[in-house]
């Protein structure tokens, strides 16, 4: 069954301050979907408030997956439940092996005495590294640890390969990417594009949008979408800026939660 | 203070005890004259604990323990440390004597000597006296000179000249008769360009509460090199004061691996003194405390050689309502020229009232040295949860992995499998999983 994810109305806080005012958007497995938009209009927000990270609060909305109460559910649950986030600034953890760290997730999915075996899942591992063109020592490196930014964010897709989720979320995937890195990490998403699949590109630059091709972009100012439209809004965007969404939007300032 | 001093036993049932078990006119006298120093000496200072008001009073007095002909007859409270070989080197004590030895028969051949003390004492008098209470002094505070007057049971082990012994010599101690004491002294002497490593495990099964007053003293001579690996895993019954003391020659190495499991209140001092030339020493301490533990553990460095390096790595984990006072003492003398001391202390907190104090300090009376320290205390970082979490990992796995990747660089660099194993199987114990 396609996987179908839905948003709707979703206000979140951080320290008191509204980010999200009010975002809609529904989603099903097969589709990718880019979130665009300039620095400061909430766009991480809406991951981390996807994921449940504990210093953003969900004052209003609700968001299903699969018809299931996404909102009600802890971090891990909603990981179990099939969503994953590709996080802008993953964690170090020393003392934590790559593998190890990886072992555990996937076991976490499994039910206990069905644990994956050591062998078929160092296979599993090692064969996906070899396509992210990482050095296999990454497997036995403590997780993210002096990794670089493109290290952690191969090891993000690596992650998102291994636990085969059912909705991708990708925050800012090609921040502090060069080239050569990007196009392995845009092969390692579309490896993974399927009937059953759906990913939210967050990012607000279009030329990650030449690597992952989009079926929808919506534009996101002050907390919400604004404006949605196909693979061509991007290239607008490319070409033109933000600006004429603003003017034809009539906004004026297009960031959220600042003080004024 | 003139606090009132109730020793735990008097002057003249001790040389009574010391002439019933044969021991030699000048064991008595060492033993007599401890115990006038006991009544003399305060407590020793502990930084920011008040050790007078632990349980450290409860000494039992000695009885004796029966033997056993086999490692089957081992009590059960032991028996998984045991195993069921009867071959490799290993002492038992159960309260205030041994009850068990073996020394694989190569060994012997070789000249090593591995007995308890008081046959040692009997057997080997003038090795031993040369070298008993010399590293842990009775005239340093009460609880040494009363370790003195009252040790029973206890190791001894001699390495001869360029013997090089490869598989471990091991022993356990086991206190679980609260009206006996127990105070087992741990010797060890490694001759010249010697090499040994010694296992020992402390473990505890009392219905009323008792004391392990425990010294050990390890002589590195030249060139030897010895590997002191202990674990201490008494439980609530039993508070546990250790000090670790080594003397090391010139080009010797000592190494600690300490691991503190105890579920009882603890302090304990581990220091190397670098007597010689190029002498060098390592010291990995790893903690777990929880319930109401009171904790204080201090490493020590004191360079007097020229050329000596050391290393003091603890790492501590504090649950519950756990308070842990962690120092590091490196001291370099005038004259220890190119020494070089570098500690690490680090404290992780898993509860709110659990707390923990990491102390660095560096004292250096010479210009030509290295030395380094680094120190911190904090809790689980709740983004480092949160990103586990977001991979489906629950939040008691999560904490657990973060915990365990905290003692990690050190456990991990244990050299023993076997160890290692034990020392993960016990943090996982003692955190309640």
């Amino acid at each position: 069954m396609a996987a179908e994810f839905v948003i709707e109305g979703l206000k979140a806080t951080i320290e008191g301050k509204e980010i999200l005012k009010g975002f809609n958007l529904q989603m099903k497995g097969g589709e990718v979907h880019a979130i665009m938009g300039p620095n400061g209009t909430g766009k991480s927000t809406l991951a981390s408030s996807l994921m449940g990270h504990p210093k953003y609060e969900v004052t209003e909305g609700t968001v299903t997956l699969e018809g299931q109460d996404v909102l009600e559910m802890s971090v891990d649950e909603r990981a179990r439940a099939g969503l994953f986030l590709a996080m802008q600034y993953p964690s170090e953890i020393a003392g934590v092996t790559n593998s190890d760290f990886l072992r555990s997730a996937l076991n976490a999915r499994r039910e206990e005495g069905s644990e994956i075996s050591l062998i078929k899942f160092i296979r599993q591992m090692e064969s996906k590294m070899k396509d992210l063109e990482m050095n296999p020592e990454f497997m036995h490196r403590y997780l993210n640890e002096g990794f670089s930014g493109g290290e952690k964010k191969r090891n993000e897709i690596l992650q998102m390969m291994l636990l085969e989720p059912k909705i991708v979320i990708l925050d800012e995937i090609d921040s502090g990417l060069d080239i050569d890195a990007l196009r392995v990490v845009a092969q390692g998403v579309n490896a993974m594009r399927s009937e059953d699949r759906g990913f939210l590109v967050i990012t607000h630059y279009q030329r990650l949008l030449n690597y992952i091709k989009p079926d929808f972009v919506h534009i996101m100012m002050q907390g919400r979408i604004v404006k949605s439209g196909g693979p061509e809004l991007a290239e607008r965007l490319e070409a033109d800026g933000y600006e004429w969404v603003k003017e034809e939007l009539g906004i004026e300032d297009e960031v959220v939660g600042q003080e004024v | 203070m003139t606090t009132q001093t109730i020793l735990p036993v008097d002057a003249g049932r001790l040389s009574e005890l010391s002439l019933r078990s044969g021991e030699p006119e000048w064991l008595k006298e060492s033993r007599l004259k401890a115990l006038e120093l006991a009544a003399e000496l305060e407590l020793p200072k502990l930084e920011k604990t008040r050790i007078d008001r632990w349980n450290i009073n409860q000494y039992g007095s000695y009885k004796e323990s029966a033997a056993i002909a086999a490692l089957n007859e081992a009590p059960s409270s032991i028996a998984a440390l045991v195993g069921s070989s009867e071959e490799g080197s290993l002492i038992i004590q159960r309260n205030s004597g041994a009850v068990y030895t073996r020394l694989a028969p190569e060994l012997a051949e070789q000249g090593v000597i591995f007995t308890d003390l008081h046959t040692a004492v009997k057997n080997h008098g003038e090795l031993v006296r040369r070298y008993l209470h010399t590293a842990v002094k009775p005239e340093e505070h009460k609880v040494a000179a009363l370790h003195a007057a009252l040790w029973n049971g206890g190791v001894f082990l001699y390495i001869p000249k360029n013997v090089v012994v490869d598989t471990p010599v091991q022993a356990i101690f086991l206190t679980d008769d609260a009206e006996a004491s127990f105070a087992p002294h741990i010797l060890i002497v490694a001759d010249s360009n010697s090499s040994v490593t010694y296992v020992d495990n402390y473990v505890s099964g009392k219905s009323e509460a008792g004391l392990h007053n425990g010294a050990v003293e390890v002589f590195a001579c030249a060139g030897a090199k010895v590997r002191y690996a202990t674990v201490h895993q008494f439980g609530a019954d039993t508070t546990d004061v250790t000090y670790r003391r080594a003397i090391v020659e010139n080009d010797g190495a000592v190494e600690w691996i300490v691991g503190e499991m105890n579920d009882g209140d603890t302090a304990s001092d581990t220091k190397s003194v670098l007597k010689g030339n190029g002498a060098s020493s390592d010291a990995k301490v790893i903690a777990v405390g929880s319930g109401s533990q009171k904790l204080n553990y201090t490493t020590q460095a004191q360079h007097f050689g020229k050329n000596t390096p050391s290393n003091m790595i603890t790492r501590a984990v504090m649950r519950e309502n756990a308070t842990s006072i962690i120092n590091g003492i490196t001291k370099i003398e005038k004259g220890a020229t190119r020494a070089d001391g570098q500690q690490t202390e680090k404290v992780l907190m898993l509860s709110p009232k659990a707390r923990g104090d990491a102390n660095p300090i560096l004292l250096i009376d010479e210009d030509d040295v290295t030395a380094g320290h680094a120190a911190s205390v904090g809790q689980v970082n709740p983004e480092q949860i949160y990103y586990l979490m977001s991979r489906g990992i629950s939040r008691s796995d999560a904490e657990k992995l973060v915990i365990y990747g905290f003692l990690a660089p050190v456990v991990s660099q244990i050299p023993l499998e076997g160890l290692r194993n034990q020392l993960k199987s016990l943090v996982e114990r003692k955190l309640g999983q």
